[in-house]
């Protein structure tokens, strides 16, 4: 579901990248995190390259359902495909749906959501009310809509997402902004006739950018469940392309037989999501400036 | 002037205007979305048939369903069906919207309510176990069945709990057809089961996380050391006075939660067979009937932001801070 990283507008103090970094290795479940999500990163690169130990979609009749050997990792499926290369694909595909769609959205949400808590009047009035149209959606619900109505293919499904989470976005940095334009710096930069979107660009997004890397990390878990939710659903990326989520719907009815063909699209599902919250977890406890030196 | 005034500040008033304001914009989306689909609602209805029309035909066709007239008139005239409780009608199922829905949001409402309260169930003791020890083996345990919630898909859990319980203790009563409460409680309680814990299992993550928040913050507060002072007993003090302070943002996170529920339920819906609202949407959407899909994602809309309205009113009503302002 979706959940909205709380944001710390009194104390914005700046944090540097490499600061950055060193406050996450700190954190355990940052670590994990940053392990798990570097794992699946690397079967990514695998599948990008035609590295993998077969072609996902290559069907060998003579070997269905093969359990796990030293041939097959993860054994294969009812079209004698090799899982681990599936999976592998899998994991490739919804991280790159899950990557453009959260793209798409920060970049939308954030300039939407700056310009509103900058600019007030009129542009905060659309922004704030196209907002609270979207949030009136079931998040799922909207996506699903959205994906019945374009052609599907990756790109759109991404698009779909995208939509979902644009107002997320606007709601994260709308709030911090309002506060931040009241501080001496940037009223500063405003008396000393700056242009406002200079400002923008040079003093206040700068300050949000902590928010903003914390709320990327929770957003693509969310974005990797959406997808593999509307691909179950049969509304993901069409077939024969390998997804985890069809693949589960896909080991259903084979799961007595051939257990491995769910056990695997499954654990690699939630352990890529588990790695995405657990960054996000370690990244909002060590770089929100209210949870720093609190336990 | 200062009427408008009086009515934009005032504290009951002010959300109501503004959820109306956002209901309009819910009905244009909607309809901007139906008119994104390629084609119309004519050759959505006649398939491959449509490309045998002739230009007359395809004219008269357009005119009888008003698709010749300016958009504004067109969103107007359907608004106003709406209004009059003319949601469209599904060919397929020769029954009007207005009729699918009275029989599918009793399913999906049932559902949410034993989802909501196995939740609560769960997420609140666990987050206050979490609580009462932070960074403790208890706290870890705590965290890792959120996380786990958080993270484990419901249509991964839904259909691995399937398939063990029906393959083990040979229990599926989502195999049979649906029975509505009315008809027979038991088996309907019983098809209620599964579902309700798979989505009560996933919601209780986020009210785990809330609970523990509010507790930790509500606990380091001056009353608590001073009922501390005065001689509470811990039970009492964990009760009365820790957990009724850290309600609020409980009660915002349940509401929030049991609107997404009123349309969120969709995979789950799907998986167990149960005819619920959710469920309609994704048949309307594999059947191609755009304006089911449009008006039962509408209505789902419509209950989100009143469930919305009132979780803020409540709130308004409960807690004397805000009720101030």
């Amino acid at each position: 579901m979706t959940e909205i990283s709380e944001s710390a507008p009194a104390s914005l103090a700046g944090v540097q990248s490499g600061q950055r970094l060193r406050l996450l290795l700190k954190s355990r479940s940052g670590v994990a995190g940053l392990v798990l999500v570097g794992l699946l990163a690397i079967l990514c690169v695998l599948a990008a390259f035609g590295l993998l130990p077969y072609d996902p979609l290559a069907q060998a009749p003579q070997q269905r359902l093969l359990p796990p050997s030293a041939a097959h990792w993860f054994g294969t499926d009812q079209f004698g495909r090799d899982v681990f290369s599936r999976v592998a694909a899998g994991v490739a595909s919804s991280a790159l749906i899950a990557v453009v769609a959260v793209a798409f959205a920060t970049v939308v949400g954030t300039l939407a959501g700056v310009s509103a808590g900058f600019f007030r009047g009129v542009s905060d009035a659309v922004v704030s009310g196209v907002t609270n149209v979207l949030f009136a959606f079931p998040p799922l619900l909207l996506a699903l809509s959205l994906a019945s109505v374009f052609d599907r293919n990756w790109f759109t499904i991404a698009v779909a997402i995208a939509i979902v989470y644009v107002p997320i976005f606007i709601r994260v940095t709308r709030g911090p902004v309002l506060s931040l334009r009241e501080i001496d710096f940037v009223r500063a930069a405003v008396s000393s006739g700056q242009r406002r979107a200079a400002i923008m660009f040079r003093h206040v997004l700068p300050n949000i950018t902590s928010i903003l890397i914390v709320q990327v990390t929770l957003s693509l878990s969310w974005a990797v469940l959406t997808e593999a939710s509307l691909s179950f659903l049969g509304l993901g990326t069409p077939p024969p392309a390998p997804s985890l989520g069809s693949m589960i719907y896909e080991a259903r009815t084979l799961v007595y037989i051939a257990p491995w063909t769910m056990v695997a699209p499954g654990v690699i599902v939630v352990l890529f999501v588990v790695g995405l919250n657990l960054l996000g977890d370690g990244l909002r406890d060590s770089l929100d400036p209210r949870n720093r030196g609190r336990k | 002037m200062n009427l408008v005034r009086a009515v934009a500040s005032h504290r009951v008033l002010r959300p109501i205007i503004s959820a109306l304001g956002t209901l309009l914009g819910v009905a244009v989306f909607v309809f901007v979305m139906l008119r994104a689909i390629p084609g119309n609602q004519i050759t959505a209805g006649l398939g491959t048939e449509a490309a045998a029309l002739t230009p007359a035909q395809q004219a008269a066709l357009e005119a009888y369903y008003g698709l010749d007239k300016p958009l504004v008139t067109q969103f107007f005239s359907w608004l106003g069906n709406i209004f009059t409780g003319n949601l469209g009608f599904s060919s397929r199922a020769q029954q009007s919207v207005l009729e699918l829905t009275a029989q599918s949001l009793p399913v999906t409402l049932e559902l949410a309510v034993f989802s909501i309260v196995l939740a609560l169930l769960i997420g609140i003791p666990l987050g206050m176990l979490s609580a009462s020890r932070p960074d403790s083996p208890r706290d870890a345990f705590g965290q890792a069945v959120g996380l786990m919630g958080l993270s484990i898909p419901s249509f991964l859990l839904a259909t691995a709990l399937l398939a063990i319980l029906s393959a083990t203790v040979r229990f599926n009563p989502n195999g049979q057809a649906f029975a509505y409460f009315s008809e027979d409680p038991l088996l309907n309680l019983q098809q209620m089961l599964l579902p309700s814990l798979v989505l009560g299992f996933g919601i209780a993550a986020p009210i785990m996380r809330t609970t523990r928040t509010a507790v930790l913050e509500v606990r380091g507060q001056d009353f608590i050391r001073t009922a501390r002072a005065k001689g509470v007993g811990p039970r009492r003090l964990q009760v009365r006075h820790v957990l009724k302070n850290a309600l609020v943002p409980i009660v915002t996170m349940t509401g929030l939660q049991f609107g997404y529920l009123l349309g969120g339920a969709v995979v789950v819906e799907q998986i167990f067979s149960l005819p619920g609202i959710g469920r309609q949407v994704l048949l309307g959407i594999q059947q191609k009937e755009y304006a089911l899909v449009q008006s039962t994602v509408l209505l789902i809309a419509l209950a989100f932001v009143v469930v919305n309205l009132l979780t803020d009113l409540l709130y308004r009503i409960i807690d004397p801070r805000v009720r101030a302002e």
